[in-house]
Formats: C-alpha cells, sequence, structure tokens
C-alpha cells in the first residue's frame, strides 16, 4: 500500500491555520460547518464523561447525576473481562493475557522472525490453555464453559491463526501445485471457505459437528467454535501465503532445482524462509480480521469479550447505561486492533523501502 | 514440482536415459501421491457421512428435504412476500432469503455513496475536513461489526423515545422505538400505471446513453446525457400526474394507543443492522476510492485541466476511468463482505436466511439440511455477485492489457 498521501500545497497552509481553513468559500463553508460542530460536540462530551459522571455507586447515583455512569464498569468490569470464570482463580485468565501480551511484543522484533516464532505461539497456547483449564499443579479444574472475556477472545483468535498456518501453508503450496488433483482439492477448500459467512460455519460447527463424529464421542462447544475457526481461517491465510510464495522470483526456485534439491527440500530451504518474510504484514491483518470476527461466537453461546460485556449488561438495573458498557469493550477492541494496524503498516512501509526484504 | 526448468532438461535431454527415467519415476509417483490424496480425502467424507447418518438414524431425523414441504408454524417478523406461520419450510425459507437480499441491496447502494464520500474527503487538502474522515475510518475499522449493531440496536431501542413521544418529522415520518414509520403508497391503479412509467423511463434512459455514447464515439459529437436523463426521469412522471392524471395516495401512519398504525415500518433491527453495515462497509470501501485515487499520477490532471478541460470532465473522463480500474476488484469483494456479514442479523433478531433457517434447524433437527441450504445460498450469492462484478470490471479494463 503506497503511503498516505500529502495534501498538495499543504506548506504554507499547515503553518497559517486561519488561511489553511479558510483557502476558499467552499474551504470556509465546510470549516465553519466542523468546527461548530465540534465546538458542540467536545463540552458535552466532556459534560457527560467527566463533569456529571459517577466514578461510583449504584444505578440510582447514576440515574441521578445524568453523566456517564462509569460505577458500572467498576462493579462489571471482572465480569466483562474475564466472563464467569471463578472469581478467586481470576488470577489464571490474567496471567494467560500477560503471556499473550508478551507474545505480541516479542512477534513484533523482525530480529525474532525465526522458526522458532511459529513453536513459541504454539506453546504458548498449550500453556494458557493448561492455565485456564487447570486440574494439574494443583490448580482447581475450570471446565471451559465458564471460560469468558478478552483470555476467550485471544485464545479463539490466537489459535485460530496459529493452528490454521500449518494447513494454510500446505493448501497455498496445493493451489501452486502442478498436480491437477490436489490442485484443484485446494483451490475448492479455499474457495468454499471464502464463500460462506462465519455465522454459518458456527452454526455448522455447533449443529453439524456433532454429527460427523461416532456415536458415544462428543467434543464441547468451545473447541467445535475453535473447529470452525479454524478451517474458516486457513482459506484465508491460504491466499495470504500464496502472496508470499507468488513474490519469489521463478529464478530462486530455478536455483534451487539446479542445486538438485528435491520439492520439499526446495521449500523448506529457499523458498518458505523468504516467502513466510513476506506474508508476516498480511498476517497481522488476518490477525485483526479474526480477533474482531470472533466476537460472532456470541452466536452459539460462548462468553467471549463482546458476549460477557451484553451479559453484564443484561443486568436490568444497569440496562440503561449501554454506552458506557460498549465503550469499554471497544476500548479493548481498539486498543489491539489500532496498534496492530498501525504495526502492520509501519511493516508494509520498511517493507516497500528496503525494496522487499524486512 | 516440475517447473519449466524440468520441462526444459526433459526437452534437451531427450536421449539422456538417465533423466527420462527420473521423469519417468516423478510423474509415477505423482499419478500416485494424487491417487493417495484422493483415496484420503474420499474415506475421510465417507467416514463422516457414514457417522452422520448412523447418528441421525438414532436420532430418528429423517434425511432429505422433503421438510421443507411440511408447516412451518412459526411466525417471521418481518416478510416481503405473504407469509404466515401455516406457510411451508420452503416459503419460510424463501422469506428470509428475500429479507437477506433486501438489506444486501440496500445496503450496498447506501454504503457504496457514503465510501467515495469520505475517500475523497480523506484526501482533502482541508485537514479539517481530511481529518475527520480519517478518524470516521480508523475507528470503524477497529471495532467488530457485531458490537457497532449492538450498540446501534440499543440506541435505537433504549434511548430513542416511545411511539407517544415519537420525534415527528412534518407529520409524515415519526422515529420511534419501534422503528421509523413512514407513509406507504396505496396499491391502486394509479400507482401501477405511475411504476410503469417510472420503468419506462429508466429503460428509455439507458437506451439513450448507450446510443450516445456510441455516436460520441462514432462522431465525436457530444450529447447532454446527464441533462437528458434527468429530463426523461423527472419528466416522465410529471407528464403522467399532469397529462394522465394519475394520483399516488398514501397511506399516513397515525398514532392510535400505545402505537403507531397504518403506514410502512422500518423496523428497529433492519434499521440497526441496515445502519451498521452501512456504516462499517462506507469506511472500507473509503480506503478503497482513496488509494483508486492516489494511483491515478497527478500529472494526469494537470495535463487534463492544462487542456483545458473542466473540472467536471476532469473528474469524470481522466481520473475516474483510472482509478476505477483499481477499485472495481476490491470493491466487489467488500459488497461479498456486506453480503456475508449480513447474517449477523441473528444476533439482534432481523430474521434473514440464517436466522430462519436456525429455528427450522432447532424445530426439525434437520442440521444437515439447513446447513446446506445456507452455504449452497451464500455460495450462490457470492458466484453471482463475482460474475456480475467481473463483467463490470471488464468493461472498464483497458483493452488489450491482459489482467
Amino acid at each position: 500500500m503506497p503511503a498516505p498521501p500529502k495534501a498538495i500545497g499543504l506548506n504554507q497552509g499547515w503553518l497559517n491555520w486561519g488561511r489553511h481553513l479558510f483557502a476558499s468559500p467552499g474551504h470556509a463553508l465546510l470549516s465553519l460547518l466542523i468546527l461548530g460542530g465540534l465546538a458542540k460536540i467536545v463540552p458535552s462530551l466532556i459534560e457527560w464523561g467527566l463533569v456529571k459522571a459517577v466514578w461510583s455507586g449504584g444505578p440510582a447515583d447514576c440515574r441521578a447525576a445524568g453523566g456517564a455512569c462509569w460505577a458500572f464498569v467498576g462493579e462489571k468490569f471482572r465480569l466483562i473481562l474475564f466472563g464467569i470464570y471463578p472469581h478467586d482463580q481470576q488470577w489464571r485468565p490474567s496471567l494467560a493475557i500477560v503471556l499473550f501480551l508478551a507474545m505480541l511484543l516479542v512477534s513484533a522484533n523482525p530480529k525474532f522472525w525465526r522458526r522458532w516464532l511459529f513453536w513459541m505461539w504454539a506453546s504458548g497456547l498449550v500453556v494458557s490453555a493448561l492455565l485456564m483449564w487447570g486440574g494439574i499443579a494443583g490448580l482447581p479444574f475450570v471446565a471451559d464453559d465458564r471460560w469468558g472475556g478478552l483470555p476467550l477472545t485471544l485464545i479463539l483468535s490466537t489459535a485460530g491463526i496459529v493452528l490454521s498456518f500449518p494447513l494454510a501453508l500446505l493448501l497455498a503450496l496445493g493451489r501452486r501445485s502442478s498436480l491437477p488433483a490436489l490442485r484443484s482439492l485446494s483451490i475448492a477448500y479455499i474457495e468454499f471457505w471464502r464463500g460462506v459467512p462465519l455465522v454459518s460455519v458456527l452454526f455448522m460447527a455447533s449443529v453439524m459437528f456433532p454429527l460427523f463424529l461416532p456415536e458415544g464421542i462428543s467434543i464441547d462447544k468451545l473447541l467445535r467454535a475453535q473447529l470452525g475457526i479454524i478451517l474458516f481461517t486457513a482459506a484465508y491465510l491460504a491466499e495470504n501465503v500464496r502472496g508470499g510464495l507468488q513474490a519469489i522470483p521463478v529464478g530462486q526456485s530455478d536455483a534451487a532445482d539446479a542445486l538438485g534439491l528435491g520439492y520439499w527440500q526446495k521449500m523448506r530451504l529457499v523458498i518458505l524462509p523468504q516467502a513466510l518474510r513476506l506474508v508476516i504484514p498480511p498476517l497481522v491483518g488476518q490477525f485483526i480480521t479474526t480477533f474482531k470476527d470472533t466476537s460472532l461466537v456470541v452466536v452459539i453461546g460462548l462468553y467471549d469479550l463482546l458476549s460477557s460485556t451484553k451479559m453484564a449488561l443484561s443486568d436490568p438495573q444497569w440496562r440503561a447505561f449501554y454506552v458506557e458498557g460498549y465503550l469499554v469493550a471497544a476500548a479493548i477492541y481498539f486498543l489491539f486492533t489500532h496498534l496492530m494496524s498501525r504495526y502492520s503498516r509501519y511493516l508494509e512501509r520498511r517493507l516497500a523501502s528496503s525494496g522487499g526484504s524486512v | 514440482m516440475p517447473c519449466r526448468f524440468d520441462k526444459e532438461i526433459g526437452m534437451e535431454g531427450r536421449s539422456n536415459g538417465l533423466i527420462e527415467k527420473g521423469r519417468g519415476g516423478e510423474q509415477r509417483r505423482a499419478v500416485l501421491y494424487q491417487l493417495l490424496l484422493v483415496a484420503v480425502v474420499s474415506l475421510l467424507a465417507w467416514v463422516l457421512v457414514r457417522n452422520t447418518l448412523d447418528n441421525l438414524h438414532a436420532r430418528h431425523i429423517a434425511t432429505g428435504f422433503d421438510f421443507l414441504g411440511r408447516e412451518a408454524s412459526f411466525g417471521i417478523s418481518e416478510h416481503l412476500i405473504d407469509y404466515a406461520p401455516t406457510d411451508s419450510y420452503f416459503r419460510a425459507f424463501l422469506v428470509g432469503l428475500l429479507n437477506t437480499i433486501a438489506v444486501a441491496l440496500l445496503g450496498i447502494a447506501l454504503a457504496t455513496p457514503l465510501g467515495v464520500v469520505v475517500g475523497v474527503a480523506r484526501l482533502s487538502a482541508n485537514r479539517l475536513v481530511s481529518g475527520c474522515a480519517g478518524f470516521y475510518v480508523e475507528l470503524v475499522r477497529s471495532l467488530p461489526l457485531l458490537l457497532q449493531l449492538f450498540f446501534w440496536y440499543q440506541l435505537i431501542t433504549e434511548s430513542l423515545p416511545g411511539p407517544r413521544q415519537a420525534i415527528d418529522l412534518f407529520h409524515l415520518l415519526f422515529i420511534s422505538n419501534r422503528g421509523l414509520k413512514l407513509p406507504a403508497p396505496l396499491g391502486t391503479a394509479d400507482l401501477t400505471g405511475m411504476l410503469l412509467i417510472v420503468t419506462l423511463a429508466v429503460i428509455a434512459s439507458v437506451l439513450l446513453a448507450v446510443w450516445a455514447r456510441r455516436r460520441r464515439e462514432e462522431t465525436g459529437r457530444p450529447f447532454p446525457t446527464f441533462f437528458a436523463v434527468t429530463l426523461l426521469i423527472l419528466g416522465l412522471p410529471l407528464l403522467g400526474y399532469g397529462v394522465c392524471g394519475l394520483r399516488l395516495s398514501f397511506e399516513i401512519p397515525v398514532l392510535q394507543g400505545f402505537n403507531f398504525s397504518g403506514g410502512a415500518t422500518v423496523t428497529p433491527e433492519f434499521a440497526a443492522l441496515l445502519m451498521g453495515l452501512v456504516i462499517y462497509t462506507a469506511a472500507f470501501i473509503a480506503e478503497i476510492v482513496r488509494a483508486g485515487i492516489v494511483a491515478v499520477p497527478p500529472g494526469q490532471i494537470e495535463a487534463a485541466l492544462s487542456l483545458g478541460l473542466s473540472r467536471f470532465l476532469t473528474l469524470r473522463l481522466v481520473l475516474l476511468p483510472q482509478s476505477l480500474r483499481v477499485i472495481v476488484p476490491p470493491l466487489t469483494s467488500q459488497y461479498l463482505n456486506l453480503t456475508k456479514n449480513s447474517t449477523l442479523a441473528v444476533a439482534i433478531g432481523y430474521p434473514d436466511l440464517v436466522s430462519v433457517a436456525n429455528t427450522a434447524i432447532n424445530q426439525t433437527g434437520q442440521a444437515v439440511e439447513g446447513v446446506v441450504i445456507i452455504m449452497l445460498v451464500y455460495l450462490l450469492v457470492s458466484l453471482a455477485l463475482s460474475a456480475a462484478m467481473n463483467r463490470y470490471n471488464q468493461h472498464i479494463t483497458l483493452p488489450g492489457r491482459g489482467r
């Protein structure tokens, strides 16, 4: 993507706001309209959010004050963040969140883009799942239908990306293969999952997966949803990987062939190490999409960050303060997605300026 | 796999027995691998089907689409065609599908102009304008669509006044927490006549535009298409009104007791879904439009202006045709996304196809058939929409430049 364009003739105008905003009658009118709107909205927002806001107390205090009811957030913060995870055990999901943040930070540094990064994420997932489930090392067992909030959102989306990655890799290689059966199976898989909405995939996961299994074996709701998300994400990820593979010059493949490398050797030693670095920026984009999309699990009754916010708002006493509730959830989503998308844009710029090497 | 390089060696080294043998072995291996792959996939499919049939048998659920003929016996709050709980499941699915199509088409029709305006505003030389547009795009794209839908739905149902204190616009439109009430045209013969005239005007406009374009391309003589089409579309119905005396009558909603009666209703569910989809998709379209405009070199516009083209003609003849080529392919996938995202309707209670299918699955246990119907419909809609957009794309692509 090209860098955001710099508007023409701005340099002088930037120094002189007055001349800039009122350069022509049309601009003056637009500027006045926007300034007028801001002058109306911003003070009332400040009044609502800070001046008249209630920071602690009950629903009655909030209704009396007429400002933002941050007391609601104080009251329901744990429910929003952790769902119905047992109260005294909530240090475990907190620790899981910290673990995920640490892994995100490590992954953000291109110096660490090595093979072990994938294994770090895979083992991080296992550790956080064990932490959440417990039942070992003296931790009481917590069934996964009590998981909820931000950890659930993080686990669903991270596992969605990490576990679908091997499948995506095979699909991308399959789609570029010269074997017709392999190629058409890969294309059919990718186009099928990209053609259907995630909601219907989740429905399928919740009503059809149980039918697929032999009698007597069942997997629980969370795993079914997770499996649906993985199968769905793999198709999108495969297209990202294919983009990376296509960007590698044919000469690289020819050279590997000339050295007498077999197909898997060629891929493992020559093509993939180059292609996968190119895939990382779109991978971040896919992670953002999956992170937002996991909110759809509300339709099959899982309590991710959005659903647990909704659950907190279902308390009739606090129902009127839905704006505050959704603002908190939105702030958490925004923090993650916005930082990641800025990061992905920075990566793309870096990629463009260094001529392809990250 | 055997790439171009292999083939070259194969041709040059035709006499070289070693390479020939190696290639033959490779080909045999390739065939073997593929047979193995097909066998594994078929086995997997067979196991899944076998298990499913066993499970259905154990639960006494008959397979097949016979249930579509049975009575649905559940109500659907919004239907574009007549529907009653006594109708068949098939008709219920049809109602759901029409609801999906309605919200998707309306969403596309509204999100496109909004996205274009925001995309252009992001490039405005006025920092306030571009800043506001940028803020909108960043904010909306960063938040899950479902969160936005919940918010809009709550806003409509919780924060708008009840019907008795409804926001009254000219005594014709009423906005309340029960949705938007608006006058509905009464189905008279005059209405049919008017619709016929409007259809005629649209067809005539299209024909005229095609003719004018062809003439311009052949002879270079311009034709005031925009003016003529406006005249046709506004003028013909007015003629119908003035000359033929066609009068439209509307039923205006009136407050009776605790709710409105008469008129047409835009329900809170539909309004929230449409609003959410339009606002969300428009932010993505804005980014596409911005990228499309930036992709046209500024020299093109300077050249057009220095040739004496007006700003409007520069936009219409130089900027748009070039940026559309960049814009249309990603725009297509946004339209598809909007259509697929309309399935979030199920979370706020708008009866789209998925929501109807979900009810049907819960009632009949025909999970496989229900899911198959949903997936088939979305696959077909996706394919149809991308086929239509691909045709449009071919139409605007430069001839002779393979894409």
